[in-house]
């Protein structure tokens, strides 16, 4: 064995050549921009967006004056696109929290760069995800029944329905999201304030610096706080996809009544959330030239997690259609059937497809790493997780237990319009944080800077200390 | 000790590495009322300039505490005092138990997270828009690529000469008088 090989080539995770100034002005002067010299591209892409959300607001407004009547909801078929899309984007939010909490814990420094980045997504998701329970309520304006409060009805939530503890999930998962966003600005915030060119950009940034004066004392509180932070929300991202699942697993329904349903819904939503980071990422640091930050390296581990758990939401499919059949259960070896060849045949084939089969592509580093492939394969992954929901919800109820009671679901252009126009709510919040608020983390990637330094330099020194060696004889064959 | 009319004295370095030494370098002299200002975490100079517990840990603690048992007693008074229901089959009384769990761990995390970070913005005083040290000049490059070390006037070893001399002897960029 030769000795020197054991120090190869690390790919690098920060570009070469940058600085702690290059790193700070090159991130910084996205949000610092003047307001006039917004990119073209920016207000285009906004403008897009925000027509879209106006869709939204419209199917809303349609909503609120005619009642989820307007939607292809019917008897059986009583849950559609509203569940559908919460479920679908509550998943996507939860890659946000996984790259910023549980890779930190785990010390992936590889994640600072997209962490920022990520988070944000997650808190817009939820946003999204917040809404269609609501909107799907009938009396949506009666939202507040569901916060335990003291109420002249005498009225409690069922607090033992999974519906209400969803309640608590959600609004705790959205809440903790902010909060551990939020910390991590403080100290970009503090640096937007110190490179501000205007007064008033000065003033705004320093309000919501706090006085931030990056005192060591403070960092050291900053840390534990942060890490804390992080620990808890770990457990809290796991609770919330299963709790997500319980709606359905807690039922009697075939097709919903299944044990691995939480397991497998918190894999599904990290192969979602990342497929979401991927879409995003890809384009952006394209169009701002935050190759240096975002590496080949980052869309590599990003397609390696997904390989992961896309494996897992495989074998979640396929240990559904098995225990379908073991059941030995009438009702569950029919629904397994006609998952698979009913009238839905071709959603459940066209899922298998986009995250069963494809996915197993990314074994190879040549798809891995093969930009333009990630990016339609992420669109594909963002659609298939999207049937995975209509799968579960859709066809496990159009053929209920009472053939006389089968139906087929059709969605009609409000359900398309409200899902289109959440897509149009996210991407115009996201437009939003990318112009105005750092997207990637500035202090976090001047520390990962100083760490790949001193990595470095220990490689360095360590290679300078092998070469001066003489190389030994081999002492094994 | 006497009164000093300046808040402390102020080093500014170049580096990572330069702040680490001298921070060490005060510590082993004696300096305790200092505090160094880094664009990000840097694990030796805060074992040199911080104390030795960050009181954060005790307080998320509480929080979680507080959360999760009242999360629970909310919900057993609501479900088996105030308004006992029988839904599903699931006992109207303590043994109806589980299916209280998810709400009293969010509860809990809920609590947690906020006494988080309450307790990290209130234990280091923020929000505080006014501080001596930014009246430094060139303090703005705290936050982005400059290192500065602050020995600060209420050390009971600070003297305005000597310590000047102390800090000279580091080779800082410059030293600065911090106007209080």
């Amino acid at each position: 064995m030769q000795r020197y090989e054991q120090i190869e080539p690390i790919e690098p995770i920060i570009g070469p050549g940058q600085t702690y100034a290059t790193i700070t002005e090159r991130i910084s002067s996205i949000p610092l921009t003047d307001l006039r010299q917004t990119p073209r591209g920016w207000l285009v892409g906004f403008a897009i967006s925000f027509s879209f959300l106006m869709l939204f607001l419209i199917s809303i407004l349609w909503l609120f004056a005619r009642g989820t009547g307007i939607w292809g909801l019917n008897i059986p078929v009583a849950w559609g696109f509203a569940i559908i899309n919460f479920v679908w984007w509550i998943g996507i939010g939860h890659a946000g929290t996984l790259i910023s909490a549980v890779l930190l814990l785990f010390q992936q420094s590889w994640r600072n760069s997209i962490n920022r980045f990520a988070e944000a997504m997650t808190l817009f998701a939820v946003a999204c995800a917040g809404l269609f329970p609501i909107l799907h309520l009938g009396r949506p304006w009666l939202f507040y029944w569901l916060i335990p409060y003291p109420n002249t009805l005498g009225m409690w939530p069922q607090f033992r329905s999974p519906l209400a503890w969803d309640v608590f999930a959600i609004s705790t998962y959205a809440t903790v999201s902010l909060l551990f966003w939020l910390v991590g600005l403080i100290p970009d915030f503090a640096i937007l304030r110190d490179r501000a060119a205007g007064k008033l950009q000065r003033q705004i940034f320093g309000l919501l610096a706090l006085g931030w004066r990056s005192s060591s004392r403070h960092w050291y509180r900053y840390e534990m706080a942060y890490l804390i932070l992080a620990a808890l929300s770990t457990p809290l991202v796991v609770s919330v996809h299963s709790i997500v699942s319980l709606d359905f697993a807690v039922s009697q329904l075939p097709g919903w009544h299944v044990t691995i349903f939480p397991p497998y819904f918190v894999a599904g939503a990290v192969f979602s959330g990342f497929a979401m980071v991927l879409t995003l990422t890809i384009p952006i640091r394209k169009w701002y030239n935050l190759e240096d930050f975002i590496t080949m390296k980052h869309l590599d581990n990003m397609a390696k997690v997904m390989l992961v758990t896309g494996s897992i939401v495989f074998y979640g499919y396929l240990m559904e259609l098995f225990y379908g059949w073991y059941s030995a259960s009438v009702f569950e070896q029919y629904m397994v059937l006609n998952r698979m060849i009913g009238p839905y045949a071709p959603f459940f084939w066209a899922l298998i497809l986009c995250n069963g089969v494809i996915p197993q592509l990314l074994w190879f580093k040549f798809f891995r790493q093969n930009i333009p492939f990630l990016f339609v394969f992420s669109i594909i992954v963002n659609i298939g997780m999207w049937l995975e929901r209509f799968v579960i919800v859709v066809i496990s109820l159009h053929r209920e237990f009472l053939p006389s009671s089968w139906d087929m679901y059709t969605p009609t252009f409000w359900d398309w319009s409200l899902y289109i126009g959440s897509l149009g709510l996210f991407f115009t919040l996201l437009f939003l944080f990318i112009r105005f608020l750092p997207m990637i983390n500035i202090f976090e990637m001047s520390m990962l800077q100083f760490s790949e330094n001193e990595k470095a330099r220990r490689r360095e020194a360590r290679r300078v200390q092998l070469a001066g060696d003489t190389p030994e004889p081999a002492q094994m064959a | 000790m006497t009164r000093s009319d300046i808040y402390g004295l102020m080093a500014e370095f170049d580096s990572a590495e330069a702040i680490t030494k001298a921070a060490h370098r005060a510590h082993e002299e004696g300096y305790r009322d200092m505090d160094a200002y880094t664009p990000f975490p840097i694990e030796e100079v805060i074992e040199a300039v911080s104390p030795s517990t960050t009181g954060v840990p005790f307080f998320v603690l509480i929080g979680g505490v507080l959360g999760a048992s009242g999360g629970f007693l909310m919900q057993m008074y609501a479900m088996t005092i105030d308004y006992p229901l029988n839904i599903g089959g699931r006992p109207a009384n303590i043994t109806g138990w589980p299916s209280f769990i998810p709400i009293t761990f969010e509860s809990g995390i809920l609590l947690a997270a906020f006494a988080a970070v309450i307790s990290l913005i209130a234990l280091n005083g923020l929000p505080m828009p006014y501080h001596p040290v930014f009246n430094v000049p060139g303090f703005e490059r705290a936050s982005q690529d400059r290192f500065f070390l602050c020995i600060e006037a209420t050390d009971t070893k600070f003297d305005r000469r000597r310590t000047r001399e102390f800090l000279q002897s580091l080779q800082p960029r410059q030293i600065t008088e911090v106007e209080p």
